[in-house]
């Protein structure tokens, strides 16, 4: 279960400069980083709302992680433990024994780009009116926030109402915990604040201006409290919306980054033959993604575990990355990816492709085979998020073919299919690709619990539920030991594999490619959503 | 005869204006028909599980029914206010001002380029119908026309861009030139070449052929071999009296166009990354932000009936008889 750590990814990563040893390579030391200069990238999409602490999700980070920070960062560790994370705006965090507080020490001397100081007072303001009430993941992690207590300027107390397992507050650090600057935001509207698209933030980067449908640009902010950082002068990120330009305006150097597979997987070989292109697929190990089978409990035959046993095993796994990723994805076992040491459990009920075995378990469960062949027939929606997850919906419904079942594959576009599996419930089976967020209590049990209403996006809307199922939850959830909450979630994984609620297919992270010049560009495992001060150019 | 021409004119800016109100009603309906509104856009791009769906929506004014929706719309459009977008987050007006020059400048310039082009190449070819130049000239508006323009912008990209090195790939213009400066005039020009003739190209073939039939029949009329008999020059012959002749359709043809141009600009604008009306519109589609997207069709509406109406004018000049009838 130890990772296994390369020399490359050790030289990069930012606690091992802190420890003092002298790196060469791609990690940036002040004998051989260069300052100066504006990286180009290219951005796909523009997000209504810029504000992180609001949207924590990795379109938004992408831009406002380099503006607005959180009290901690994901890290590589130097010796090859489980990811840890590194101080930003937090120097040090503190979980009481019985998970009722955590006491964060914060960075002194640090100033907003306007200028004012920032303070506990700015946290205790963000968690209690932004994680807590209106944060898409916070509502959940922070849902019992009761008081933050800030005895001084530098340290705030987050006091819970019901425990909350410190290693969950940990984890969930890097995405869910940016810090909002108190003095724009108290007193007025939350939601239609100027700055939520003209963010404000601590970062190294200051937001300069969004010119809609053309660029973001973002400058370098002086004041910025890791000295000598950020490298850069600037970033510019350019509207890219078609992916073959995005290619097109990396050979030429109009863009020398595009970050979360921008680029296709089909121009990644051509790309690669150009000297010195790098394409890197470190740099995502904390935001992977699942290609998974959603399925509609409500329809009489899926809720048959054996039917959907026999999907599982119908379902060639390495065919999948193979083929649809071209090699870049990992065959997943469960909710949990292999990446996350932490968490993943590897002895769970495996389900090796073996259609044969499949058929049998359908005539068992009363699904026999008819006169043309067919058992039964099933509606399919794809999720339009990904090429892959399209794909898969292809690939499915030929799986499903071959076993006696008849996939009917319907395409929506994003909010139609938002709305039909997510509020109508309208499908049998469908195509998902959850991202998997550090860890399993952030947006991954909401996947498998049972009672959510209806319309709440990326959650069970399956009518999946099972008590023993629910209460594996619930103990994790009030775990506040981080050995016992690993051994529950070990629990969970098994269960999730035995009962099959939702069928995972694959994992898979995201490509980088980038200019030969660029520097950095793997430094943490969340770094495409990071802040960015410690890429550069050559 | 100027005040016929004035009441023919208003005529049609009338017909124009009932157009825009059930071009605006039906758009509206068509889109609050479709699965999911701007909220499930929302959640869908934002991910996680949170977010007030129900609070959202009331904010966002879709809680309430269809009717009331459609009335207060149709209210704030006679006080000449095209309301909110709720994708962008900001008044509708704005976002489309912002957008339609681009568009028109890059519409506009495909448009004249085909139309120079086009009925260049359709006088050429008419000139010796059946010869060799006509041949060539007919093949070539065969590829043309049969080449998707998105395909034949990423190739002249490959080409022009890529390999050549000549132009620059793609956006209007370049971030550092000031505005205004002749530097900054020759640069949107640059930046315009690949997407003018990606976008043009295909138009100049369909305008080829209209023009070459329009001389190849003008050819036969009487009123040519009187000219000739008159002893007039070749040249006059071809350019005032054959071609003023062939050029009734084209006319025609670039009116009913200035829609399709519009519109067929999308896939062009994301292509080059042009910050264009048609890519606002496929975007106020897939976020479901109906404001926005009836905005951008009844200033499209309004374009294409300015457009028509000064075709109109252009083809009562080439052509008297258009008013009288």
């Amino acid at each position: 279960m130890t990772r296994s750590l390369s020399r490359r990814r050790l030289l990069r990563t930012g606690t091992a400069a802190a420890l003092g040893l002298s790196l060469p390579l791609r990690h940036p030391s002040a004998a051989t980083t260069s300052k100066g200069g504006i990286l180009k990238v290219a951005a796909d999409t523009e997000p209504r709302n810029l504000n992180p602490a609001i949207v924590a999700s990795n379109g938004v980070f992408f831009v406002a992680s380099k503006v607005v920070e959180p009290l901690a960062e994901q890290a590589f560790a130097p010796n090859g433990a489980p990811i840890g994370q590194v101080p930003r705006l937090a120097t040090g965090w503190e979980g009481a024994p019985d998970g009722r507080s955590v006491r964060l020490t914060l960075r002194q001397g640090v100033t907003w780009h306007d200028g004012q100081p920032f303070d506990s007072r700015d946290v205790a303001f963000t968690a209690l009116e932004v994680w807590r009430k209106l944060q898409n993941l916070g509502q959940v992690v922070f849902a019992s926030l009761e008081a933050v207590d800030t005895p001084d300027a530098a340290t705030a107390i987050l006091r819970f109402a019901q425990p909350v397992p410190f290693q969950l507050f940990r984890n969930a650090m890097p995405a869910l915990t940016s810090v909002l600057p108190r003095h724009l935001y108290e007193g007025g509207d939350i939601m239609t604040n100027p700055a939520n698209k003209q963010p404000v933030g601590t970062g190294p980067f200051r937001f300069v201006e969004h010119k809609e449908g053309d660029y973001y640009r973002l400058e370098r902010h002086v004041g910025y409290w890791q000295q000598d950082q950020p490298y850069l002068d600037g970033i510019l990120y350019r509207v890219l919306p078609d992916k073959g330009a995005i290619a097109a305006a990396l050979e030429t150097g109009d863009i020398d980054v595009a970050a979360f597979s921008a680029v296709s997987l089909a121009d990644i070989d051509r790309l690669t033959q150009q000297e010195g292109m790098q394409v890197d697929q470190e740099g995502y190990e904390a935001l992977t993604y699942q290609v998974m089978i959603e399925i509609n409990h409500r329809r009489k035959e899926l809720a048959d575990v054996r039917v959907r046993r026999a999907i599982a095993f119908a379902v060639d796994r390495k065919q999948v990355a193979d083929t649809i990723f071209m090699g870049r994805a990992t065959p997943a076992t469960g909710p949990v990816p292999r990446s996350d040491a932490q968490f993943f459990e590897e002895s769970v009920p495996h389900y090796a492709f073996d259609p044969a075995m499949a058929e049998r378990m359908l005539d068992e469960a009363g699904y026999p085979r008819g006169a043309d062949g067919k058992r039964f027939s099933l509606s399919l929606l794809p999720a339009p998020w990904f090429e892959q997850t399209l794909q898969m919906g292809d690939y499915l419904k030929q799986a499903l073919a071959r076993i006696g079942i008849e996939a009917i594959i319907t395409v929506l576009d994003p909010a139609a299919h938002q709305q039909a599996v997510y509020t109508d419930h309208r499908f049998d089976l469908a195509i998902g690709s959850p991202a998997y967020r550090n860890d399993p209590g952030i947006s991954t049990t909401i996947l498998y619990k049972s009672g959510i209403p209806a319309g709440v996006p990326f959650s069970n809307q399956y009518g999946y539920a099972d008590t023993l199922m629910d209460n594996i939850i619930a103990q994790a959830a009030a775990a506040t030991d981080p050995i016992m909450r690993i051994t529950v979630f070990q629990r969970f994984q098994k269960y999730a594999g035995l009962q099959l609620p939702i069928i995972p297919v694959v994992d898979f992270t995201m490509l980088t490619t980038a200019r030969p010049n660029v520097r950095g560009i793997a430094a943490n495992p969340r770094w495409a959503v990071s802040n960015w001060a410690d890429t550069w150019l050559a | 005869m100027n005040f016929r021409l004035a009441r023919f004119a208003a005529r049609r800016l009338g017909t124009g204006l009932l157009v825009l109100l059930i071009v605006s009603i039906v758009n509206f309906m068509l889109l609050a028909a479709a699965p999911g509104d701007a909220v499930d856009a929302y959640l869908a791009e934002t991910g996680g599980a949170g977010g007030d769906a129900a609070g959202l929506r009331t904010a966002w004014g879709l809680s309430l029914g269809l009717w009331p929706r459609l009335c207060l719309y149709l209210s704030g459009l006679l006080h000449f206010d095209l309301g909110w977008s709720v994708a962008f987050d900001r008044p509708v007006v704005g976002l489309i001002l912002e957008r339609l020059p681009n568009t028109l400048l890059l519409s506009g310039t495909a448009l004249a380029f085909a139309a120079a082009l086009g009925t260049s190449m359709g006088i050429l070819a008419g000139m010796r119908p059946h010869g060799i130049g006509d041949g060539i000239l007919r093949a070539l508006s065969l590829i043309l026309s049969a080449i998707p323009n998105f395909w034949l912008g990423l190739m002249l990209m490959l080409l022009f861009t890529l390999k050549l090195a000549w132009l620059p790939l793609g956006g209007i213009s370049s971030l550092t030139a000031s505005e205004g400066s002749l530097s900054h005039v020759l640069d949107v020009a640059k930046h315009l070449v690949l997407p003018v003739s990606a976008l043009g190209l295909g138009y100049a073939a369909l305008y080829q052929r209209l023009m070459r039939a329009g001389m190849v029949q003008a050819a036969g009329e009487d009123y040519v071999r009187t000219a000739r008999a008159k002893g007039l020059a070749r040249r006059r012959i071809l350019l005032r009296h054959m071609a003023r002749n062939a050029i009734l359709p084209v006319v025609t043809m670039l009116g009913l166009q200035a829609g399709t141009l519009l519109g067929g600009s999308v896939v062009i604008e994301s292509v080059f990354a042009i910050p264009g009306l048609g890519r606002l519109a496929a975007e106020a589609v897939t976020r479901r932000d109906a404001p926005l997207l009836l905005g951008i069709i009844l200033i499209s509406a309004l374009l294409v009936i300015l457009i028509n109406v000064l075709i109109d004018l252009v083809q009562s000049k080439l052509d008297p008889r258009v008013v009288r009838s």
